[in-house]
């Protein structure tokens, strides 16, 4: 093809702290064509889509439109040069209707006022191309379901005429019906010579819409190839191919078998995001929970830990049935459980607290007499917390919000292992953090259940869920979908579990598995 | 026809509202002596305009997610200011009601510069440019006096026709002058975006900043009316503290009965109208039932309690707990 | 080398004024600053005299913005001060009126009364999740309502109690007026629950992330609740204090409490947003809001110029050091 193409990214690199999220990727997106992005969780897919839509600047690269050079310094920038982004968390003003959150940027006017009724015409017509015919552009959109949500936000990118329309993961939270739907228009806007930018997790949606696909590993793209030409099998292989930089601490011979398990769910439902489970983990055996992000594995974490309300099924604890309504309930010390959350600054810590502060939190009840801290135990307990996880910290006086991210996590840890607890439910504890912090936590996870905790640990890098774990339970659609142990515990059976490709059953009905 | 269902959901606050006020009106009417006679109507409605207009100012400011604790001061401050500057020959009034309607809009202004570009909370800014707007009405009438044009407060507080209250006339009007442009307009809808989620109103590129500062100074505007109005009403100026306050704290009341969120984003200047009436009628339910007026304030008050916990409901839904802390 | 400097002048300046908030700082510098303008004025502001009884018209305040920093430390604000305070220091009046043995139960009954309606405010933002002004605002028309109803509207017949008066005027140490004592009683009480117990630490978890203190297993909506109990008792307790000191409760006596107490507080350095402050800054806020106004009464500046400075102190301070962080 000697045409130039609509869009070329060339080397453009970005970095959050140490981490590389995108290296020297190239992208070239032509006219008229759908273009599918792969690659698992944290391939850089989502810090890609960013930079081109403007939220994020590069470090480094330049992105040229049409051969001409440009930069994006806002989302503004990027929809006037003609790239509208359909983003996971919504962009949507709940309390405005539906017309007005799609003609938000530039309303047409009369009298120097928003001129409604033609607002209301712009507005239809866009919904009817984004196949949303049946909402109601007067429809208040804090008033809609999450899928029909998902449709304004197409039309709403629709009715700014874009050249590139970028999808992410904005099929996540349709129904097997809007899906149709809308890959119809996809593909229709295709024909009408827009290029689009599709980024899914589900693999037969991308055999079904997609022209080029390009895998992203590591935070480079690895192949671009023609869809069609690869199987399932080998596209699984390039996402997966990545080097072991890990080293994780040898697993024990499985010892712990014949013990009764410390936790055990039985049936767990709950809104429809946990649907029917049930598992059990034993004393000295670290657990994984693995599949995509956001397919039920945060609620599983947070109903055992007594968050979630209306929850079906049963949990008990050392064989005890138990009914947990509160974190505080599921502290005390004849439970022994501990959460560590999914997000450390906003659910583990108080980032303008100290350390000190901080690290005895979570355990203020075992240091304190009759409501009056004794400081010189919860001194002694802190400083024995530092030392056993090794936290980096100019003291305990210092803001939490001081330390490095890593430091910040092993503090989350630390506040927890602080009341010494049985049952360790973790939230994937790893992301974003440097590789030596991660190193160490993987020691501290074995070395705790060496010592007889019970361990859950839901982590979004597969590589980690091999190492460390013994056995992983792999999560979609708010079901356990496999089980994997020993030998059988690889990559390609995870990510083929996780992609639900081995035994895929169709499109089935998945009403919002991400929060 | 769906239609008018959305309209519904969209005036849902509005309508509960003005279904609690036209619940207390009929009660109180169906009890008064004298039935719904013009007189009655005027008095009722004098009072209520009062209220209603800082009540409608306090609206706006809460619509973008803030509070406005100075609203009483910029009432009482207009209010000393009209006793010296609405009087004598008409262009001479009409100069004075300028000036006045002015100081209003300046002291909201103020207030939104200081909010957005000093970055301080809406609550302890409003603590501080309260007092100082106090401070001024104090300096313009340390004691009770002053005059207006009493031929134009006549007419203001009197009747249209002998029948409609000019009051009610006066609000329709202000409704359709200052209400219905600012909701229709860019910076409107702005404001209403920075109420209800200022994260997705940035990423949809919102002029968040014109919107919030357009809703302060109209608020400052709409107090700077009510202040105009008190003058009208009692032909005087006073720089009373106690006015000051009563008229903060009952626009918060009034908005909230009206159904405008304290969060932001939801509900309208029309729906803080009927709380503002609805709270009054509550006052005055007390004297048609013969009842001792000093049962008043307490009624009031249970009254708003009943009603802000009924709101709370919707908790009973939340499956989440963590949606507890947003 | 180029770093040692820096180090050195840093160790120069004594622990405790390293450690300290800049808000603080401020705050007692401009009271140093008030005193030394006053006494250019007249000596006498020098006078221990004059200085003790500063403290003494501060206190009220201060026990009042006591229970208003715990609340505005959670986040929260407390807007039934003006109708606690008048409750509380009604129903203590009213206690004379059952005999002796009520009468010396007046202090702490008003102060119970003063809980019970602080109690109502905690249930409606803890339990009910209302917004905290909302709440505070009713239950300020409800404790008015109820206060209208038992004194018939006229000012309260009851006077203060012997042990109000004692308790407001008197002095148990020479020299020092007893309702300095109390403040500074309340004080410590509040400087050890703050930094020494569970409560405060849970107070400040909830305060800077409400959702972190619930997920670290933290009865949040118990704190919550006893946090404006406490708030509410102590509003009734400067209400008993103020009766004493003017021998009997007053319609709209703590009508002039409200802004003061929520601007003293802010002065000192509280988030309004909840989770950073301490209790010396509020002291200094209390001290230096009583100092401006005697000062401003003292060169007899009159009411209306007050309050213009007393609002541009308030808003200038604040925009030196109490603006939220740019979201970059």
């Amino acid at each position: 093809m000697d045409s130039i193409p609509l869009f070329q990214m060339e080397k453009v690199s970005k970095r959050y702290g140490g981490v590389h999220a995108l290296e020297k990727a190239d992208l070239t997106v032509e006219a008229g064509r759908i273009h599918a992005i792969l690659g698992e969780n944290g391939a850089g897919k989502s810090t890609l889509i960013k930079i081109m839509a403007g939220v994020v600047m590069p470090d480094e690269g330049r992105m040229l439109m049409k051969d001409q050079e440009m930069s994006f310094s806002s989302p503004a920038a990027a929809v006037r040069q003609g790239v509208a982004c359909i983003f996971q968390e919504l962009s949507l003003i709940p309390d405005l209707s539906v017309a007005d959150n799609i003609m938000i940027t530039d309303p047409p006017k009369r009298f120097g006022l928003i001129d409604r009724r033609k607002q209301r015409l712009i507005a239809m017509d866009a919904l009817a191309r984004a196949g949303a015919e049946d909402i109601h552009p007067a429809a208040l959109v804090g008033d809609l379901p999450l899928s029909r949500r998902q449709l304004v936000e197409i039309a709403k990118a629709l009715a700014r005429d874009p050249k590139i329309l970028i999808l992410d993961e904005a099929t996540s939270a349709l129904t097997a019906a809007d899906v149709e739907k809308v890959f119809a228009v996809l593909r229709r806007l295709r024909n009408e010579g827009m290029a689009l930018l599709f980024i899914s997790h589900r693999m037969n949606e991308i055999t079904e819409l997609a022209d080029t696909c390009t895998v992203f590993r590591n935070g480079r793209n690895v192949a671009t190839y023609e869809a069609g030409s690869r199987s399932e099998n080998e596209v699984v292989e390039m996402m997966i191919g990545r080097h072991y930089s890990h080293v994780f601490p040898p697993k024990p011979r499985a010892a712990a078998i014949a013990r009764r398990p410390a936790l055990e769910c039985r049936t767990l439902s709950w809104d429809n995001r946990l649907k029917n489970i049930s598992l059990s983990v034993r004393p000295g055996e670290i657990v994984g929970l693995g599949g995509l992000d956001g397919q039920g594995q945060r609620e599983l974490l947070l109903a055992i830990f007594g968050v979630l309300r209306g929850m079906d099924g049963d949990i008990f604890v050392d064989g005890q049935r138990v009914s947990i309504n509160s974190p505080s309930a599921a502290k005390v010390q004849s439970l022994g459980m501990a959460l560590i959350p999914e997000d450390r600054k906003t659910e583990g810590l108080m980032l303008p607290m100290s350390v000190r502060d901080n690290l005895s939190f979570a355990a203020l009840d075992m240091l304190s007499v009759r409501g009056i801290i004794d400081s010189q135990a919860e001194r002694q307990a802190n400083e024995d917390m530092l030392r056993l996880l090794a936290v980096k910290t100019d003291g305990l006086n210092g803001p939490v919000s001081a330390l490095s991210g890593g430091n910040q996590q092993k503090v989350v840890i630390a506040k927890w292992l602080m009341r010494k607890p049985g049952i360790i439910l973790l939230n994937d504890p790893t992301r974003g953090i440097d590789v030596g912090t991660k190193q160490e936590i993987y020691q501290l996870l074995r070395r705790l259940a060496e010592q007889g905790a019970a361990i859950l640990y839901y982590s979004t890098d597969y590589d980690e869920l091999i190492g460390c774990c013994d056995r992983v339970l792999v999560l979609y659609d708010g079901t356990i979908k496999g089980e994997f142990a020993g030998n059988e515990l690889n990559e390609h059976a995870l990510v083929a579990s996780a992609l639900n490709v081995d035994h895929d059953m169709g499109r089935t009905r998945i009403e919002g598995p991400s929060s | 026809m769906t239609e008018w269902r959305y309209w519904l959901a969209e005036q849902r606050g509005t309508l509960i509202a003005l279904g609690i006020f036209i619940f207390m009106f009929a009660i109180y009417i169906t009890n008064h002596p004298a039935g719904l006679t013009p007189n009655v109507a005027q008095t009722a409605s004098n009072k209520a305009t009062l209220l209603a207009l800082v009540a409608m100012a306090q609206a706006l400011v809460v619509i973008t997610a803030g509070i406005d604790l100075s609203i009483g001061s910029i009432f009482v401050l207009t209010n000393c200011l009209a006793s010296w500057l609405v009087q004598g020959t008409p262009a001479e009034t009409a100069f004075g009601i300028v000036l006045v309607l002015s100081v209003g809009l300046l002291c909201g202004t103020v207030n939104g510069l200081i909010v957005l570009f000093g970055r301080l909370q809406p609550i302890v800014a409003t603590i501080g440019t309260g007092a100082v707007y106090f401070g001024i009405a104090l300096m313009l009438r340390p004691l009770p006096g002053g005059s207006v044009n009493e031929t134009l407060a006549d007419a203001m507080t009197g009747k249209l026709l002998g029948v409609v209250p000019t009051s009610l006339v006066f609000l329709l009007a202000i409704v359709l002058l200052i209400w219905v442009p600012f909701s229709r307009s860019v910076a409107g809808r702005a404001a209403y975006a920075a109420g209800s989620s200022e994260q997705s109103a940035y990423m949809s590129g919102v002029p968040i900043r014109r919107g919030k500062l357009a809703a302060y100074a109209l608020s400052g505007l709409l107090a700077g009316t009510g202040g105009l109005f008190l003058t009208f009403f009692t032909y005087s100026g006073e720089a009373s503290t106690a006015s000051a306050s009563t008229y903060t704290l009952f626009s918060i009341a009034a908005v909230v009965l009206g159904g405008v969120s304290l969060y932001g984003g939801k509900g309208s200047i029309i729906g803080a109208i009927f709380g503002a009436f609805a709270f009054r009628t509550i006052g005055d339910l007390m004297f048609v039932f013969d009842l001792d007026a000093l049962w008043q304030p307490l009624f009031q008050g249970v009254i708003l309690l009943a009603a802000i916990s009924f709101g709370s409901i919707g908790l009973l839904r939340v499956r989440n707990r963590l949606e507890w802390f947003r | 080398m180029s770093e040692a400097l820096p180090m050195r002048t840093v160790k120069r300046i004594p622990k405790f004024l390293r450690r300290a908030d800049p808000a603080i700082l401020t705050a007692f510098g401009c009271i140093v600053a008030l005193i030394i303008v006053g006494s250019v004025y007249s000596p006498s502001f020098l006078s221990t005299d004059y200085l003790l009884q500063q403290l003494k018209v501060a206190s009220f305040l201060g026990v009042i913005a006591t229970g208003m920093m715990l609340v505005i430390l959670l986040g929260q604000i407390d807007l039934s001060v003006p109708w606690v305070v008048a409750g509380g220091a009604m129903m203590a009046c009213a206690a004379t009126a059952y005999g002796p043995v009520a009468a010396a139960l007046a202090i702490p009954f008003g102060i119970f009364c003063g809980t019970a309606f602080g109690t109502l405010n905690g249930f409606g933002v803890a339990y009910l999740r209302i917004p905290s002004m909302i709440v505070t605002l009713a239950t300020n028309a409800v404790a008015q309502g109820l206060m209208v109803v038992y004194t018939g509207g006229f000012a309260p017949r009851d006077s203060a109690t012997n042990a109000m008066r004692y308790l407001a005027t008197g002095a148990l140490v020479p020299g020092v007026p007893n309702a300095v004592v109390v403040w500074a009683l309340v004080g410590a009480g509040m400087v050890f629950m703050l930094t020494k117990t569970r409560f405060g630490r849970a107070v400040y978890g909830i305060g800077n992330r409400e959702r972190a203190a619930y997920l670290s297993g933290v009865n949040t909506r118990r704190v919550v609740l006893i946090a404006f109990a406490i708030s509410g008792g102590l509003s009734a307790l400067g209400g008993v204090l103020l009766a004493g000191y003017a021998s009997k409760a007053a319609q709209a006596m703590g009508d002039a409490y409200l802004l003061p107490a929520i601007a003293a507080v802010v002065l000192g350095g509280t988030s309004i947003l909840g989770g950073k402050g301490s209790y010396l800054g509020t002291v200094a806020g209390v001290i230096l809001i009583t100092l401006l106004q005697s000062i401003l009464s003292v060169i007899q500046m009159p009411e209306a110029g007050r309050q213009i400075i007393y609002g541009v102190v308030i808003i200038s301070m604040l925009l030196l050091y109490g603006r939220t962080p740019s979201k970059g």
